[in-house]
């Protein structure tokens, strides 16, 4: 099937906001290539799960398509039209599977050799939608905050090289009540400005008492989930016929009752958190990536305005079967590999923050939990500079504001 | 396949990256400059260019059928902030002050295929873009370097090796051509494959049995064609006990293959031999700290397999080493990816990498910036060594011949 044969009832498995989307955009979708649809339909098909700002984005997104004219739509997706596709793809069922024709229309591209046509196609179309439909500026500046190096007592190679460039290395703070001082901070945010999925807090290891107005993601507390997935996959890869891509697709499938998680209150946060065990590559046993790749996909997706990340020490390395499926009870940690995996991944929260809009008002703080060091970056702070004066996480943050 | 693109609801900075200021020959360019001004800096190597022609007095030295070459993969892919970018060097120290400074070194290797471990290996070994799933035991569809030698030099099957940590490179040995075939393949060894057969299950060798980070959840069947572990002791000239022994002192997959490495260099001695590294790719569980050791021990393996070949009498003075990596990582600048962890964008980064050649027939201390293509390598072992890699893509590299 081809996008010009789309009709409304065939987006009837929808769920019923992403169902009455598809129908009111139908005409705007049958005008596209299939080289773009699915991946369109991918969003589409999640939209009653998703956070407001991705909600607004793919509305606005949906609304410009609709409005092009036919010799802007032959201009904006010319370069699709030239992918080639294989019969094969043709007759998947990418309206219902979006996600799985994207995946193998991935391995279509590679094999094909038109990534970097796609890759192309696909930057010159996230060129002109910026354009035409710039993203809202933050209600506040963003403020991302990163804490690291927990239950590390010294450690004497030097921190935030990569962060260092841009922002202030302060090394005489205070570190005493300092992850309180900044959750009182994120607090205060978050009662100033209280929009839903707009400060977050995401903790690598069991999360410290927090003011409720926080979207909350730990490592602790997905602990069930995470022994229900490990279960459900010992039983999938031992099962005739499996393979990593058929376990990958089985995993996409899964949802929030599958993990014990499902209790009624968050269905958003609650299928944002089975995404991050089974999309995310390592989050399943090792706490930093967790971490890493919960803010990751929270800057992405909920776009914060607050961002906290409290990295945790993992577990050391074993095989991998063992990790995933090992006695929980005897885990060794690594602590010193631990805070140099958060090292990093504070400069890929910084990352990810300064791809969000108002990137040049937002600031960026982290710290050596329990430690004096420390570096913020902020509309008002040289980069590539070193500070010696005293001061506590509460001071540091009003120098980054 | 993995490859994944943020095509939608996404904000503008998470959208597939694009550095729209260039192209990425451009980049790929750029890559290589950086690099040979990094090395040249470094080690005080030579720019090598036009002047510098072929040595056919060095060449004639070497009688062809004495000859002896080796090739390692330098496993999983690392990037150049990890390894030749000044704050990556103190990971390559033996590459940088031992080996460079011997070798003749390409800057810009650039991957146009698949960037999956084995579909890319097998890319290098074939000398043709192989488009087959990454993730299926199956031959490569194109003749094997191996076949190649082993045909038109009429060499026996003892004469071609190849070690590989992950059990998804057991047919890596031979193709499914029909004019060659695994008959005139090469030996494959699987050290953890042996290691599992030689042990009851034991928690004394998991740390050796981590399995294939590419999919850490699913290891294919293995299916003909693998060292048998009775062979041990025939071939290989060791028991058993011995075996395990050794292993319970090694503390990584790649530290087995190289313990076999040298076992098979001292007692068969193989005019072809072929290592393939895979420690680096624990990156793509995500902890950096693991990445950066999996680098330093490439590092340090790939200098004992090259004192190995200077000290085994069969070895010394005849042979010539060829270190590459398959392709390299995503860059931090990529938004379609997550850095380090990942080789899923097709960005420059991930498919620009290097290669040195060092030992008989090779200049010492060049660096030649002119794009190569790992398709390159075959036809080069070829002219090296007196075959013909017929139906290769690419070509041999002059600056070695």
């Amino acid at each position: 099937m081809i996008p010009s044969e789309l009709k409304p009832p065939q987006f009837s498995g929808y769920p019923p906001e992403a169902s009455k989307l598809a129908a009111n955009y139908i005409s705007a979708l049958q005008r596209l290539p299939l080289s773009f649809v699915p991946s369109l339909l991918r969003e589409v098909i999640e939209f009653d799960f998703k956070f407001p700002a991705e909600r607004e984005a793919l509305e606005r997104e949906l609304s410009n398509l609709a409005a092009l004219s036919p010799e802007q739509v032959h201009e904006w997706f010319g370069p699709f039209e030239k992918i080639r596709l294989s019969s094969r793809l043709e007759s998947l069922d990418w309206v219902n599977s979006p996600a799985l024709f994207v995946e193998q229309f991935s391995a279509h591209l590679w094999a094909t050799h038109q990534l970097d046509a796609f890759r192309a196609a696909a930057t010159d179309y996230a060129t002109r939608l910026h354009a035409v439909v710039p993203p809202e500026p933050p209600a506040m500046p963003r403020l991302g905050i990163a804490v690291v190096g927990q239950g590390v007592e010294t450690y004497d190679q030097p921190l935030f090289r990569k962060l260092r460039p841009h922002g202030a290395y302060f090394t005489h703070l205070t570190p005493e009540n300092g992850l309180q001082q900044l959750l009182d901070a994120v607090a205060a945010r978050a009662t100033a400005h209280p929009e839903p999925y707009a400060h977050w807090y995401v903790d690598g290891g069991e999360a410290a008492p927090h003011h409720k107005s926080l979207t909350c993601v730990s490592y602790h507390s997905l602990a069930p989930a995470r022994a229900a997935l490990s279960a459900k996959m010992r039983v999938e890869i031992e099962r005739p016929g499996m393979g990593p891509e058929a376990l990958r697709t089985l995993l996409a499938q899964m949802r929030p009752a599958d993990l014990d998680l499902g209790k009624p209150g968050d269905a958003v946060l609650d299928r944002f958190q089975v995404k991050l065990l089974t999309e995310g590559s390592g989050t399943q046993i090792f706490s930093t990536t967790f971490a890493q790749w919960a803010a990751r996909e929270a800057l992405r997706r909920a776009q914060p305005l607050t961002l906290l990340v409290r990295f945790a020490p993992r577990q050391r390395q074993k095989p991998m079967n063992e990790l995933l499926y090992g006695n929980q009870s005897s885990v060794e940690l690594d602590f010193v590999g631990s805070l140099v995996d958060a090292d990093l991944g504070a400069y890929y929260n910084w990352l990810n923050q300064q791809r969000l809009t108002g990137a040049e008002r937002s600031s960026f703080v982290v710290w050596f939990e329990g430690h004096n060091q420390a570096l913020a970056i902020g509309p008002s702070l040289q980069g590539g500079t070193k500070s010696s004066s005293p001061g506590d996480l509460r001071q540091l943050l009003a120098w980054a504001s | 396949m993995k490859a994944h693109y943020s095509l939608h609801a996404a904000p503008e900075g998470f959208r597939i990256a694009g550095d729209s200021s260039s192209t990425p020959q451009e980049r790929a360019r750029q890559l290589a400059y950086r690099r040979r001004d990094f090395l040249r800096t470094a080690a005080g190597l030579a720019l090598g260019g036009s002047l510098l022609g072929s040595s056919p007095l060095v060449r004639a030295t070497l009688a062809p059928k004495k000859r002896k070459v080796v090739v390692i993969t330098f496993g999983g892919g690392a990037r150049d902030q990890e390894t030749f970018a000044p704050e990556g060097q103190e990971n390559i120290p033996h590459l940088m002050t031992e080996l460079i400074p011997q070798s003749t070194f390409f800057s810009q290797v650039i991957n146009r295929g698949i960037l999956g471990h084995y579909v890319a290996t097998a890319s290098l070994a074939t000398g043709v873009y192989e488009t087959f799933n990454n993730f299926a035991a199956v031959p490569p569809e194109n003749p094997t370097v191996f076949e190649y030698f082993r045909k038109d030099l009429k060499r026996p099957a003892s004469d071609a090796w190849v070690v590989a940590p992950s059990n998804g490179f057991n047919r890596i040995g031979g193709s499914s051509h029909r004019s060659f075939g695994p008959s005139l393949g090469a030996n494959v060894i699987l050290p953890k494959h042996l290691l599992t057969a030689a042990t009851a299950p034991s928690t004394d060798y998991e740390h050796l049995l981590r399995d294939n980070y590419e999919t850490p959840l699913y290891t294919p069947q293995l299916g003909g064609g693998e060292f048998e572990l009775q062979q041990l002791e025939s071939i290989l000239k060791l028991s058993v006990d011995d075996f395990k022994a050794r292993a319970r002192t090694l503390s990584s997959p790649d530290e087995l293959s190289v313990y076999v490495v040298r076992q098979l260099m001292r007692q068969v001695a193989p005019s072809l031999l072929w290592i393939t590294m895979h420690d680096i790719d624990i990156a793509h569980a995500g902890a950096y700290s693991l990445y950066i050791d999996g680098i330093r021990r490439t590092d340090r393996l790939c200098a004992d397999i090259w004192k190995t070949i200077q000290t085994e009498p069969e070895y010394a003075g005849n042979t010539t080493l060829f270190i590459l990596p398959d392709f390299g990582r995503d860059s931090d600048e990529d938004s379609g990816g997550n850095g380090f962890q990942h080789h899923r964008t097709g960005d420059a980064l991930s498919r620009t990498t290097w290669m040195m050649a060092l030992g008989a027939g090779i200049r010492q201390g060049m660096v030649f910036d002119r794009p190569l293509q790992p398709t390159d390598l075959v036809p080069t072992i070829g002219s090296m060594l007196g075959f013909s890699a017929t139906l290769s893509q690419g070509s041999p590299i002059s600056e070695l011949l």
